[in-house]
């Protein structure tokens, strides 16, 4: 029997659920995904469509009111985070898993000097003294090329520009040597150019440090530039699963292939721009059935029906939720 | 300036606006714009693209004057829009109108969407309320809204929804110019092309001109005809779309276009080292801005400022040693950063 690597983190069929108007509805419908060692899983999806709360409820960041798990494991290094005590989950926290956000500038303390936020993350989770810690800061924010760092250890977040912000933001996730990264939309709010400096600084990150990434976005060139693996969600699941380049030669769902079609390309002519009609249903009016169905072209009668399976498309590794869809591919 | 009565075109010229900053070192000028010149001709979609602080938005709202620029001229379709006054100048609001960004901020919450489209109308037209209400209708109907919609309220749509009534706004007045900031920014990728089709549409259905403010490559490429890039408050190369970003000839357009994700994994490519950020414009560096962070610069561009020229092929650029050969996309390949 060969043996797989363990899987970084494992999602097994989480689900969290939102209350509106007194009732709960599912933003997240049983997810699983396995996040591989020094892998970069993307996962990709319209607003909505609960790529975000996934990775809150990995770190179990979620309200307090209006918001919980229902269901599901989160398994990471042989516990299941989900059952975790709220003690223990701040352990891991910014030390073995950290995260990073779209907007550098709400996740800093505006009051305290960006040295000190870095070296309070150390000494919580690390101890030792604070001259260690600050000297640990100031390697970090050298690592994450922020410039003259020694100076910039002793400003406040306004003084540094939105690339730079998020530079700290990583340094910070850094500085205790995660085994998981949870990246939301890190470059979302960044210029292109910065943007490209930050994803490359990633990727190089995730090599020295052996991390694994799961990296949120909405942006499919990105995805494209940056993922191992693609997870397409869709209403709160998982609706495709596939290696970067399968995804791209072959979407097999047809809301990833209508997605691809409806992306404007910058490097080619693009004379059939084709958007999706309709929009993604909300939170508490999900269709039963399939929930892509309703914009769907290739829908039949099974559709609205049935809720489908996230099964092998044939090809291996390539999950696909959609029984209907045209062979060898949607193009 | 002369341009020729009634042509129809858009036409800036040196247009310059200095923001003045008060700080705690004193007052500081910041050279938001700085000698603009472009030319939108009738039924055509020029792109202005750049990144944040390029001043891409403070051309859009300068040559409306929603900002008064410090100088330069705009002429639209003979009229002189910066000497316009009282009448003329509504009647040429009336014809320029602006779509912007953020459809949740740029719609009054406590009117229903009816009010919203009807005041330009009763400022602008002295029309029955029938008529007015009419053209409001129609203008729903024309950017895929139903007649309904109108006695609600901004919360109850979607930011997809709520774009197509800021469109609608400024349709209601038939105008000829639209100045889009960064219209489809803010929408997911399957809206945004449905917002894309609408405007489509409209520039064909109505012979609109539009100036498309942008940041999204992309999008640009897909919608304008013409594309104007901007970096430090000044255009550094203007032409033809498509050749501008399949060939750029300014080193800053390179950097812009390869920083670009391309949505093919093929593609991919180890990203590009990058000389630091945009400087900041109230204190930009000497000669060309772009100078301290460009691989070709030599002697001059750090002494003296280029001039935008033509370069034949219908294209212009502002550089001394601009690129030569053919550069294919994510045909860049440096090595991880240093």
């Amino acid at each position: 029997m060969t043996s797989f690597p363990r899987p970084a983190l494992d999602l097994r069929n989480l689900r969290t659920e939102f209350r509106i108007g007194g009732r709960w509805y599912p933003a997240v419908r049983n997810v699983s995904v396995s996040l591989m060692p020094n892998e970069t899983l993307a996962v990709v999806g319209e607003s909505g469509s609960g790529k975000s709360v996934t990775a809150l409820s990995i770190l179990r960041l979620l309200p307090h009111a209006g918001a919980r798990i229902q269901g599901g494991e989160v398994l990471f290094e042989g516990q299941d985070l989900v059952t975790l005590s709220e003690r223990d989950m701040s352990t891991i926290r910014g030390n073995s898993i950290a995260m990073i956000f779209q907007e550098p500038m709400t996740s800093l303390n505006p009051t305290m000097t960006v040295g000190d936020q870095i070296a309070e993350a150390i000494l919580i989770h690390r101890g030792g003294s604070r001259m260690e810690a600050k000297a640990k800061a100031l390697r970090l924010l050298d690592e994450v090329k922020i410039p003259s760092p020694k100076s910039r250890l002793d400003e406040y977040p306004h003084q540094f520009s939105g690339g730079m912000r998020q530079r700290v933001m990583i340094a910070m996730a850094l500085a205790c040597h995660p085994r998981v990264l949870l990246a939301d939309e890190p470059t979302t709010a960044l210029d292109v150019t910065i943007q490209a400096q930050v994803l490359s600084q990633l990727e190089e990150l995730k090599q020295a440090y052996g991390m694994s990434m799961l990296f949120i976005t909405h942006n499919l060139g990105v995805v494209a530039q940056i993922a191992d693996r693609v997870a397409v969600m869709y209403a709160g699941e998982i609706v495709e699963l596939a290696t970067v380049d399968a995804l791209f030669a072959k979407p097999m769902h047809p809301y990833t292939a209508a997605l691809l079609r409806a992306m404007p390309r910058a490097d080619r002519a693009n004379e059939s721009l084709e958007p999706i009609p309709g929009s993604v249903p909300a939170l508490s009016a999900v269709p039963t059935g399939c929930a892509y169905a309703p914009r769907c072209p290739f829908k039949d009668r099974s559709c609205t029906e049935l809720h489908p399976e996230l099964v092998s498309s044939g090809d291996p590794g390539h999950l696909v939720r959609c029984p209907v869809r045209p062979v060898g591919g949607v193009h | 300036m002369t341009t020729s009565q009634g042509s129809g075109d858009f036409v800036v010229s040196h247009l310059s606006k200095t923001f003045v900053r008060h700080g705690g070192s004193g007052a500081r000028n910041v050279r938001a714009v700085d000698d603009v010149s472009f030319r939108v001709p009738k039924g055509t979609s020029l792109g202005l693209v750049g990144e944040s602080g390029c001043g891409k938005s403070t051309v859009a709202r300068a040559i409306l004057r929603l900002i008064e620029p410090d100088s330069g001229s705009i002429v639209f379709d003979g009229v002189d829009v910066r000497a316009a006054k009282g009448t003329a100048l509504r009647v040429l609001r009336r014809r320029m109108q602006i779509v912007f960004q953020d459809p949740y901020s740029s719609l009054n919450p406590r009117r229903t969407i009816r009010q919203t489209l009807e005041e330009p109308l009763r400022v602008h037209l002295r029309q029955s309320s029938k008529e007015i209400r009419e053209k409001a209708e129609a203008a729903m109907v024309e950017v895929g809204l139903p007649r309904e919609a109108l006695e609600r309220y901004p919360h109850e749509f979607s930011g997809g929804q709520r774009q197509r009534i800021g469109i609608a706004r400024a349709l209601v007045l038939d105008p000829e110019l639209v100045v889009a900031d960064e219209a489809v920014s803010a929408l997911d990728v399957s809206v945004q092309a449905q917002i894309l089709r609408l405007l489509e549409g409209l520039r064909e259905r109505r012979g609109l001109s539009f100036l498309f403010v942008s940041h999204d490559l992309g999008v640009v490429r897909h919608f304008c005809d013409r594309i104007c890039v901007m970096y430090l408050g000044r255009i550094v190369e203007e032409g033809p779309t498509a050749d501008v970003l399949d060939r750029p000839l300014h080193p800053y357009t390179r950097l812009l276009r390869d920083s670009y994700p391309v949505p093919d994994p093929r593609a991919r490519r180890p990203l590009i080292q990058i000389a630091g950020e945009v400087p900041s414009a109230a204190n930009p560096p000497p000669g060309c801005g772009f100078h301290p962070r460009c691989a070709r610069a030599e002697g001059p561009c750090s002494v003296e400022r280029p001039q935008l020229a033509a370069s034949g092929d219908d294209r212009s650029r502002a550089c001394y040693f601009p690129e030569t050969s053919d550069i294919a996309w994510g045909s860049l390949r440096i090595g991880a950063m240093t």
